[in-house]
């Protein structure tokens, strides 16, 4: 009992200890210097009562364990349930489901809900695209967002200083996406795990340092702006269109509504997430990823049957960077400007989140996790100071109770015909 | 049967100041099965793993059709048509036994990013043979009840023998089988038996095994390789070496 106590007392310090600092005290300017002060009773009553707590508990511990021991006995979800709901088979409808609803729904919503939308999409052909490489091939990649800056300078560049059209410039920033991938991906694929986690990451970063103060051609810090939107065949969506050209309002006899571009901007987007699900649906059926599976069990064996294991983590590799270059690209024209801090360490972060959160390599859960982190923070507006508090919670007990992630997948299995 | 397929001359692997393989010689010639046999810690799996690519060896020849091949990686060799099993199993085990047999034959199939996407004719070909060479070894090696089973929750002995249909979707000339009955029962042996004898009669395949069980060794070599300590002790026909008193010496300990 005496430990117990002991133990029980340490902690609630701890409470104070942590929050205390955090969220007691305020700083403010007063004239030229600054000032702390108080948070107001209010809060500190709150952390008083949430040490208080946490002295009980942990002096409680073996009660607490004993009560949770046997609550715990009944899960929260039926296995047969979860074990329905990671079949490829569920999750192929629930995904068609969910695309017919993404197809309607820009019509009837309102603007600011169907932009968020579009960013949320944005989101989820990132975190396709890294599920390729981290969820299926099993390469922890740090510097994905180094790869998404290149797709959109690739835009951003080609169409400032040639002039071209976002349709051309898509299949080029994925190619050359594809191809900083593929360079940088030779020299560290022999590395493997934590060590392969750490290079990736310095290469994010030196993508990200080369575009700041490459000034003369990506405008260093300030980036490039007015980027123009993608157009409908030739068809803008801005009110008033450039020499030669046509609006979409005009040429459909419409009233011009900025509504249109916003639903327009937002199906690009879906068309791309689409795309990208066919293709891992695919992929998944095919030898090679196939051969990733198995290179992400055994790399020894694979060897020994024959199979180059630098060729097929370089494919997984060169694809995931294409995706990041057709979402950068995207991104590129619906922000319509670019700046090197759009790409720095925390979106990579964020996108590997929304694929662990999501449960590795399953798409629905890509698709369920990107709309969590993107909505949250978004409807979360009034409480922004605590945002990152809420983040960091939310992945706590994610990792608690659900450490598979929101929706695992089970791996489609080849099956023997009878 | 008398063409030479591989020979190794002078073969050492040194681990820093271990020696572990030192001037070992081999010779096999095509459709023979030789063994390579030896005490505890001979210095056998490591003969296998330079043979196989997984270490470079420090010193001598190994030809295969002879074109050297010492030095090359891996995947290099195994493409040659030299492959093998493992000690301890090493199949892919959360795939199912299928899949297995599927991944290797990965370099015969139609890996071409496109066709895959599209499925076009060809590649839906080269998937269903892919699949039926598979159903044929499954049947071969009897494990096309457990087809859809994942690797990892088959027995020992269906283990042992999935790793050995493997091996042998990869069209190979030279399997190597690294204590293949290793923890089989008799009845098990048996099988193996028959299986490596039907591999080499129905496939040509020539085979280099391991293993410590005698009994079988002796009935199913053509040829046995003796080393001890790295270095190479005897080497000759199953007679022979059951006559050897240096390889029952080092088997034995001296009286």
């Amino acid at each position: 009992m005496n430990r117990n106590l002991k133990q029980a007392f340490f902690s609630a310090l701890l409470v104070w200890a942590v929050a205390f600092p955090v969220l007691g005290l305020k700083l403010s300017i007063d004239g030229i210097s600054l000032v702390v002060h108080s948070q107001g009773s209010f809060t500190i009553g709150i952390i008083a009562a949430c040490s208080v707590l946490m002295f009980l508990r942990v002096l409680f511990d073996k009660q607490w364990s004993a009560v949770m021991g046997r609550r715990s006995e009944r899960k929260l979800v039926p296995p047969s349930v979860s074990n329905f709901l990671t079949l490829p088979k569920t999750q192929r409808w629930v995904i068609m489901g969910l695309i017919v609803a993404a197809l309607i729904w820009p019509f009837f919503g309102s603007r600011g809900a169907v932009d968020i939308a579009t960013l949320i999409l944005i989101y989820v052909l990132l975190g396709l695209g890294l599920n390729i490489v981290v969820g299926l091939a099993g390469l922890l990649d740090l510097g994905y967002v180094g790869f998404y800056a290149v797709g959109a300078y690739s835009y951003a560049m080609l169409s400032h200083y040639l002039g071209w059209s976002f349709w051309v410039c898509l299949p080029i920033a994925g190619l050359m996406a594809a191809t900083f991938g593929f360079l940088l991906g030779f020299p560290v694929l022999r590395l493997r795990g934590d060590y392969l986690a750490i290079v990736t990451l310095g290469f994010g970063e030196i993508i990200r340092l080369f575009l700041r103060n490459l000034t003369d051609w990506t405008g260093g810090p300030n980036g490039i702006s007015n980027i123009p939107k993608p157009e409908f065949f030739g068809l803008t969506f801005e009110r008033r269109a450039a020499e030669g050209m046509q609006t979409f309002h005009e040429f459909f006899g419409l009233e011009y509504n900025s509504i249109n571009k916003v639903i327009f901007l937002y199906l690009v987007a879906l068309l791309l997430a689409l795309l990208a699900l066919f293709v891992i649906n695919r992929l998944l059926r095919m030898p090679i990823g196939r051969a990733w599976e198995a290179l992400r069990e055994d790399e020894i064996a694979c060897r020994a049957l024959g199979l180059n294991p630098t060729v097929i983590k370089l494919s997984a590799f060169t694809l995931g960077a294409c995706f990041a270059g057709f979402a950068g690209s995207f991104f590129a024209a619906r922000q319509g400007l670019v700046t090197p801090e759009s790409f720095t360490f925390i979106e990579s972060a964020i996108i590997l989140a929304i694929v662990v959160l999501g449960g590795m390599g399953s798409q629905l859960g890509v698709i369920l996790a990107a709309i969590v982190m993107i909505l949250l923070p978004e409807m979360m507006r009034e409480f922004s100071e605590y945002r990152m508090l809420m983040f960091g919670a939310l992945m706590v007990l994610m990792m608690i109770w659900r450490p598979q992630g929101l929706l695992p997948m089970q791996r489609p299995h080849m099956e023997l015909p009878r | 049967m008398s063409r030479e397929i591989l020979q190794v001359s002078g073969l050492s692997m040194r681990f820093g100041g271990l020696l572990a393989v030192n001037g070992v010689a081999l010779t096999v010639k095509e459709k023979q099965v030789v063994a390579l046999i030896g005490p505890n810690g001979a210095g056998k799996t490591t003969v296998f793993n330079c043979l196989t690519g997984f270490y470079k060896p420090s010193g001598g020849t190994i030809l295969l059709d002879g074109q050297p091949i010492q030095g090359l990686a891996g995947h290099q060799i195994a493409r040659k048509g030299v492959v093998r099993t493992f000690q301890n199993v090493r199949l892919f085990k959360e795939m199912t036994a299928l899949e297995n047999l599927l991944i290797a034959q990965h370099r015969h199939l139609n890996t071409n990013f496109f066709a895959g996407l599209f499925k076009t004719p060809s590649f839906r070909r080269s998937e269903k043979e892919a699949m039926e060479r598979a159903q044929y070894w499954l049947e071969k090696v009897n494990l096309t009840e457990f087809a859809n089973r994942t690797a990892g929750t088959l027995a020992y002995g269906q283990q042992r023998r999935l790793e050995i249909a493997r091996c042998m979707m990869t069209q190979p000339r030279i399997i190597m089988l690294d204590e293949p009955a290793a923890g089989l029962n008799p009845k098990e042996t048996e099988d193996l038996k028959a299986l490596i004898a039907y591999l080499r009669e129905s496939h040509n395949v020539t085979v280099l095994l391991i293993e410590h069980d005698m009994k079988l060794v002796m009935s199913i070599s053509d040829h046995i390789v003796v080393i001890n300590q790295g270095t190479p002790l005897a080497d000759g026909t199953p007679e022979e070496i059951r006559g050897n008193p240096d390889v029952i010496k080092a088997y034995l300990g001296e009286a």
